[in-house]
């Protein structure tokens, strides 16, 4: 035996894909719709997005030092900090947005267990955490100086609209689908969220199973109990309106926190939907989708109990001779 | 009905392109040849030779040793040298015949066999089990107990494995496309075993070659169909070729005859073949020797027992030095530490690779992306299913169905965080069989 050369247990090969290269690819998908968010609300929202990306970076690093474990090269620190960053309004105090990253790093995720051990999406509760602490800061959604978007800027920032349709006025349906509206830095531009949805679907990081089922269980939602019937003009605001979008592709699918098992994907999007639903149409707020990720979060064992997938070959009509 | 897929799968790179165009080439050993005792799953064989014993190719050199065995014959011509433990490819220590090799060819007188159509089920069979056939996709079940069932009238298709869907390997495609009559003629005997039967030879649709000579080469066989199946690894597990070809679904405690069906190998259909028509009992096969480690990839008429070193100097040594080596394709085979091993039954492929994936990459914590559950083919949740292993929690992995794996490595393949899924739902499953079996 002049050599030995290396075994393992079989498969011996293995895909390109890794936890890293996942979350460099939700990086990327989230970029259009941040871009379009310092565009539209200014330089400030390029600080507040550094600020917490940095905040959660550092606190997981720090933690990692304490537990001599360095975990920040699998990105998904970055992932969470760019997240809360799009769901904070621009004109937030930097501190906070530091706060949010730290809760969200250090108490949602890491004293948890880390990557993966989180039952909770680090970033909404993050922001949920922010907005329970500082309710006045985090639903003002005034303007923080010069947008690059120039003399229009006064349209975007105010009232968002969501909550104009609650007061009863009427909204621009097309400025929402672009984004040119207020509301938080990253929630704004259906189209730049769409644009990185589309590159995740591609990239095979996430499919509809969710997003689609959410989307769609909601839109019945507010149709039947909104008030308006199924007038596409509201319809259409209450799609492009708030988080929906961005947490229907971003938040909901989250893979930590979200059901494995495929049937319980769905049931998971339609129980967001009609959460969603809920809490805009009959809550205080005009906002619901935070909450409706959140709780849904806490759910998800039970779904998982009820939708275990069925073996190859157990049960069923296909089961042994037709 | 026939889905021609099954849910599930992945499709790794193939790697065929390596050996494929490579015509079967016929190696000659030199010096010794081991034959280990136990290739097959059941009884190991028992020697009917003693040291110093002239032998020759085609002789019987070990009895089997019950139903469920299957006796060992000479390659080649030689003496026996000793009758002792060696290593095989698992890495463990079988007890072998070891024949020196005098180079001479020298041949029993193989008996003229009856006509085919003159021979009923029971002679076809005995002639499989004293050829000493077994499954060569690489399990290695007895062949004449597959092709024993209790109701052998109520066994509608006779399936021909011929997906070939392990990456790298090529030894089906070469021998479908060199001797397809061997092989159309050796799935008629076995329909001549289960008389109310049809015959399918199920092939993956990335070999249409294979698919077009077998259709043009049974155009007047009215019981046998060519089914080209979709491309997708594992496409060859027993279970999922079932479902392509028929639209039936067995699990694991079934077998396929509960379905109606017996499956078997490109390569053990030859063999048997070979057995009835020519009274040439098992004592070679072909082997593909690939990899991008190897010099020039071939596929090879080999005669078992012949070490896998030199096979790979029959394929001009290696290109680079090799920093893995399998027995097998690279989704289910065996790491190999050691080249100077026998080429058994079950010995589809060498395969060189000059990088290893699997310790250039660390693990890290699951993510719960799903991905596992998503090519599962078994239809379980391999994340969880490794998590209850790693934690010994036997009853969660029971109840979740663990023992639904077919151990296909999908899972494991797929992983983003790169955790060793199926070997952990592998280990866990060894444990829970072996306890099955002490009852």
């Amino acid at each position: 035996m002049s050599e030995l050369y290396k075994v393992s247990s079989n498969p011996h090969i293995r895909s390109k894909v890794t936890t890293s290269s996942i979350m460099l690819a939700v990086i990327i998908a989230l970029l259009p719709a941040a871009g379009f968010g310092i565009y539209n609300f200014g330089p400030r929202a390029f600080v507040l997005i550094v600020v917490c990306i940095v905040s959660a970076v550092l606190t997981e690093f720090l933690f990692g030092l304490y537990r001599k474990k360095t975990t920040v090269f699998d990105l998904s620190a970055v992932v969470t900090g760019l997240l809360l960053a799009m769901n904070l309004p621009v004109k937030l105090p930097l501190w906070m947005g530091a706060l949010g990253s730290v809760f969200a790093i250090l108490v949602v995720k890491m004293l948890f267990g880390g990557l993966g051990q989180n039952f909770m999406n680090p970033a909404l509760a993050g922001r949920c955490f922010l907005l329970i602490s500082f309710p006045t800061y985090m639903t003002d959604f005034g303007s923080a100086g010069t947008s690059f978007a120039g003399k229009v800027w006064d349209a975007y920032s105010g009232a968002t609209p969501l909550a104009q349709i609650k007061a009863g006025e009427s909204v621009n349906a097309l400025d929402m689908v672009w984004g040119r509206t207020a509301g938080t830095i990253g929630e704004t531009s259906v189209i730049a969220l769409m644009i990185g949805a589309c590159f995740l679907i591609l990239m095979e990081v996430i499919d509809l199973k969710i997003p689609g089922s959410y989307i769609v269980s909601f839109l019945l939602f507010v149709g039947i109990f909104g008030g308006h019937g199924f007038d596409p003009a509201y319809l259409t605001a209450q799609l492009a309106g708030g988080g929906l979008i961005l947490g229907a592709f971003f938040m909901a699918t989250d893979y930590v926190t979200r059901p494995i098992t495929p049937r319980g994907q769905y049931l998971y999007g339609i129980f967001l939907g009609i959460m969603t639903g809920i809490f805009r149409i009959f809550g205080p707020g005009a906002e619901g989708v935070s909450y409706a990720i959140i709780l849904g979060n806490l759910i998800v064992p039970l779904i998982e109990r009820v939708t275990k997938p069925v073996p190859f070959g157990k049960g069923g009509k296909a089961h042994g001779r037709q | 009905m026939a889905r021609l897929t099954f849910a599930g799968g992945i499709h790794p790179y193939d790697g065929k392109e390596l050996s494929k165009d490579k015509p079967i080439q016929e190696v000659f050993p030199k010096g010794e040849l081991v034959y280990p005792l136990s290739q097959h799953i059941g009884a190991p064989a028992v020697a009917i030779v003693a040291k110093g014993d002239r032998v020759l190719v085609g002789q019987k050199i070990a009895e089997s040793a019950g139903f469920v065995s299957a006796p060992v014959y000479a390659s080649v011509s030689g003496t026996v040298k000793t009758i002792e433990p060696r290593r095989v490819v698992t890495g463990d220590m079988i007890q072998s015949i070891v024949i020196e090799n005098d180079g001479l060819y020298e041949e029993t007188e193989f008996q003229p066999i009856a006509p085919v159509e003159k021979l009923s089920a029971e002679e076809i069979v005995d002639i499989v089990r004293e050829a000493g056939i077994v499954g060569m996709g690489g399990a290695g079940f007895p062949t004449h107990v597959k092709l024993s069932p209790k109701e052998p009238d109520k066994i509608e298709y006779v399936i021909a494995n011929c997906a070939e869907c392990e990456p790298y390997l090529t030894s089906d495609y070469r021998r479908m496309l060199e001797e397809p009559e061997k092989l159309i003629g050796g799935l008629k005997i076995l329909l001549k075993v289960f008389p109310n039967a049809r015959g399918i030879l199920a092939v993956e649709d990335n070999k249409p070659d294979c698919v077009s000579l077998l259709k043009q080469l049974t155009k007047a066989e009215s019981k046998i169909t060519v089914k080209a199946l979709k491309t997708k690894y594992p496409q060859g597990a027993e279970r999922q070729l079932i479902y392509a070809a028929t639209g039936r679904q067995i699990n694991s405690s079934m077998l396929p005859a509960d379905a109606g069906c017996v499956v078997n190998n490109v390569d053990t259909i030859v063999s048997v073949y070979r057995a009835v028509v020519e009274g040439r009992p098992l004592m070679e096969r072909i082997v593909t020797v690939t990899g991008d480690a190897i010099s020039n990839p071939r596929n090879f008429r080999v005669r078992i027992g012949t070490s896998y070193a030199e096979l790979v100097d029959a394929a001009g040594g290696f290109a680079t030095p090799p920093e893995k080596i399998i027995c097998g394709g690279p989704m289910m085979g065996f790491g190999m530490f050691d080249l100077n091993v026998p080429t058994t039954k079950t010995a589809s492929a060498l395969l060189a690779l000059t990088k290893d994936d699997v310790s250039a990459m660390e693990p890290g914590p699951c993510i719960n992306c799903g991905k596992c559950v998503e090519v599962c083919p078994g239809r379980v949740i391999p994340s969880r299913l490794a998590d209850y292993a790693e934690h010994f929690d036997e009853e969660a992995f029971l109840k979740n169905h663990g023992m639904e794996c077919c151990e296909c490595g999908c899972c494991s393949f797929i992983c983003p965080a790169k955790r060793p899924l199926t070997q952990e739902i592998k280990s866990m499953r060894k444990i829970q069989l072996a306890k099955r079996k002490k009852g």
